[in-house]
């Protein structure tokens, strides 16, 4: 089975947050708005985190950071209610209409990579993605790796009789990087770019020693750092 | 049992009997506090939790601070009454009943907390549906659930000879006392019965006490979260819970011994062994919060130690600082010496520890929120209006509850003290003889 993951090369990130964009019209992640913002209400699945760079002074290093997807993850282990789980294909996945909102999750995840619906943000608008579950006022949301996207190819190979070609699964986010700074694919297949990247001499996982197995998997800056 | 009519039997008995002006300016007092929650948990489940103060990354705030500090109150009652009853302190008459009563008034207001800080409350029955057993909130949904049952069961049992007292003396809810008095006529086998039944009860509760607020800090420690994790919390987060239990009994002594002039029950030789314990527990957790702080402070990994300045010189300094005094210096100086002014310095210190520990929650909830190990926005929690009319509503709500309960119920036990003049202190002589040197009496 596949183990969907996700490699993002620090080196070609410009911090340009094509990624940030296209997720939130992928997924119909809502605007908040300014004062919302202002008050720590933003709801980005896919955040770029900016960091100064400890040995190369006046630098700052981008760290794009969608959910990590955990292999072992912290979320899934204290919801009272079997909202959030991982999937067999590792996705860590969340059931809206069971979340209870009792924000356990979020508070456990060392990425805080959970959002919370403070309001009822999502509207009907025009331009809204119809294959994207809809988050209602007080649950928890987060990054599927679009998962509806998945669901959509295999629903079109299985129409044109043919084999899923799991190098047609591509997240709004790794489509939209300008640089190709975000690889996707699958760890569980050893030829694919994914899992060749994840084996570089450069890879790293966010807050390893977690022990929370991260299927995101960054790549350093080079020696000129970045 | 002699019907012994001790005409101070009367003051225990006049609040059931009489209402007076206090009671209804009380009870008006403490609506308002209740109308202030109530509006304000409307417009947060109308509009959502936007209207509170919690943001990302602090998802939890007041909430979930009082819910901890809650149950917490909650292990006065029926731990101390139930370690007093087995001990055999004889000085615990007056108290037991006063304690059980708040915890299991207590149980209620702190499960709420968890229904109020829901983004869904409308789906609180998943947790029967769907619920997790790996997840430490069913831990907490099962452990406080057996402790409601167990503290209500009892707080009943001693009440039953009570309940038959006023069936016998008063002329008002006839059928009430008639049915929960459950035939009571106070004859050997039944005395025998009851007797049996509250040891069992006051041996089973401590576990189940114990266990309660070990899984309220379980719902911390299991995190992987800096300043949470933390093998000490179980035992760290009981003695608190008893710490400010005692505090919460003391207090609540005090109010209604003045309220309804129960001098001649609640003397200040009661305070003096209350705050004695009180100084105890003061050093305890004096020792757990050392242990606990060094260590983190000893080891100083970079998490650690963002949490850990946070508190002592950062943004929650004030907090941190003013729990300290609250919990350690004002107890300490108040309970060293109770010679004298007993019941004053006991009350002062008693408050100072309610609020101490309220900080200490809030400074264990807050801090490792606020401070996320990515470069993530670091955001300072501070509680809208709603918080604070929730909070204000949730004390009301107790209050009033523990009220109504007095004017229902003897919140003194009448045939506990009836059973101490009569027979206890000549028990408590021969226990005395029977540990003095002497041959042994051995039963086989």
């Amino acid at each position: 089975m596949a183990l969907w993951g996700m490699v993002i090369d620090l080196d070609r990130c410009t911090g340009c947050q094509a990624c940030v964009m296209a997720c939130k019209a992928e997924n119909n992640v809502p605007a908040v708005g300014a004062d919302e913002a202002k008050r720590g209400r933003v709801i980005s699945w896919m955040q770029v985190l900016t960091e100064t760079d400890e040995h190369h002074q006046g630098k700052m290093r981008f760290i794009p950071r969608p959910c990590l997807q955990c292999d072992d993850p912290p979320c899934t282990k204290v919801c009272p209610v079997y909202a959030t789980y991982r999937n067999p294909e590792g996705t860590v996945a969340q059931i809206y209409a069971r979340c209870i909102g009792c924000r356990f999750c979020m508070a456990a995840c060392p990425y805080n990579a959970k959002y919370f619906n403070w309001y009822s943000y999502q509207k009907e608008a025009p331009g809204q993605n119809p294959d994207v579950s809809v988050r209602e006022k007080g649950v928890v949301e987060k990054c599927t790796f679009c998962h509806h996207r998945l669901q959509n190819v295999r629903e079109r190979a299985l129409a044109e009789k043919r084999e899923f070609n799991p190098s047609d699964y591509v997240p709004a986010c790794a489509e939209a990087c300008p640089t190709k700074a975000i690889v996707f694919g699958d760890l569980n297949d050893p030829a694919s770019e994914v899992a060749q990247l994840a084996h570089s001499p450069r890879a790293f996982k966010l807050h390893e020693e977690l022990g929370t197995k991260p299927k995101v998997i960054y790549l350093t800056e080079g020696e000129g750092g970045g | 049992m002699a019907e012994m009519h001790d005409p101070h039997e009367e003051v225990l008995l006049a609040p059931i009997e009489r209402t007076g002006r206090g009671f209804y300016f009380a009870v008006a007092c403490l609506s308002a506090l209740i109308l202030w929650g109530a509006i304000a948990y409307s417009v947060q489940f109308t509009q959502g939790l936007g209207v509170t103060g919690l943001h990302q990354p602090v998802g939890w705030g007041f909430y979930v601070t009082n819910f901890v500090f809650f149950i917490g109150i909650s292990h006065a009652g029926t731990l101390i009454s139930a370690i007093l009853r087995l001990s055999k302190a004889e000085w615990r008459r007056p108290i037991t009943r006063m304690a059980e009563v708040i915890t299991c008034m207590v149980i209620f207001i702190g499960a709420g907390q968890i229904l109020v800080d829901l983004g869904r409350p409308d789906r609180m029955m998943n947790v029967l549906r769907y619920g997790r057993y790996q997840s430490p909130l069913l831990w907490d949904a099962t452990s406080i659930s057996a402790y409601l049952t167990a503290s209500l069961t009892y707080l009943y049992l001693p009440m039953i000879p009570d309940i038959a007292i006023l069936r016998d003396r008063l002329a008002k809810r006839k059928l009430l006392y008639n049915v929960l008095a459950l035939g009571w006529t106070g004859t050997e086998f039944q005395q025998k019965v009851l007797n049996r039944a509250i040891a069992v009860m006051a041996v089973l509760v401590i576990p189940i006490a114990v266990s309660v607020h070990s899984v309220v800090s379980f719902v911390f420690s299991m995190t992987l979260q800096p300043s949470w994790h933390s093998t000490i919390f179980g035992p760290y987060f009981v003695v608190g819970a008893i710490f400010s239990g005692i505090a919460g009994l003391i207090v609540t002594m005090i109010i209604f011994r003045r309220a309804y002039k129960l001098h001649y029950y609640l003397k200040p030789i009661h305070f003096r062994y209350l705050g004695q314990l009180l100084l105890i527990m003061a050093l305890l957790w004096f020792y757990f919060t050392f242990a606990e702080y060094l260590t983190g402070y000893y080891g100083a990994e970079p998490e650690e130690m963002k949490i850990f300045w946070s508190k002592f010189t950062g943004p929650f300094w004030p907090f941190f600082w003013a729990m300290v005094l609250c919990n350690f210096v004002v107890p300490l100086v108040c309970l060293a010496r109770l010679k004298a002014h007993t019941i004053g310095k006991v009350l002062i210190a008693s408050l100072a520890i309610i609020v101490g520990m309220w900080l200490e929650r809030f400074i264990i909830v807050v801090p490792t929120l606020s401070f996320p190990r990515l470069p993530f926005p670091e955001g300072v929690y501070w509680p809208t209006w709603v918080e604070w009319g929730e909070t204000a509503g949730s004390f009301g709500l107790f209050a009033l509850f523990y009220l109504l309960f007095t004017k229902f119920f003897p919140i003194i036990s009448i045939w506990e003290i009836r059973e101490g003049r009569e027979s206890s202190v000549k028990e408590v002589e021969e226990r005395i003889i029977s540990y003095l040197p002497g041959d042994a009496e051995e039963k086989a």
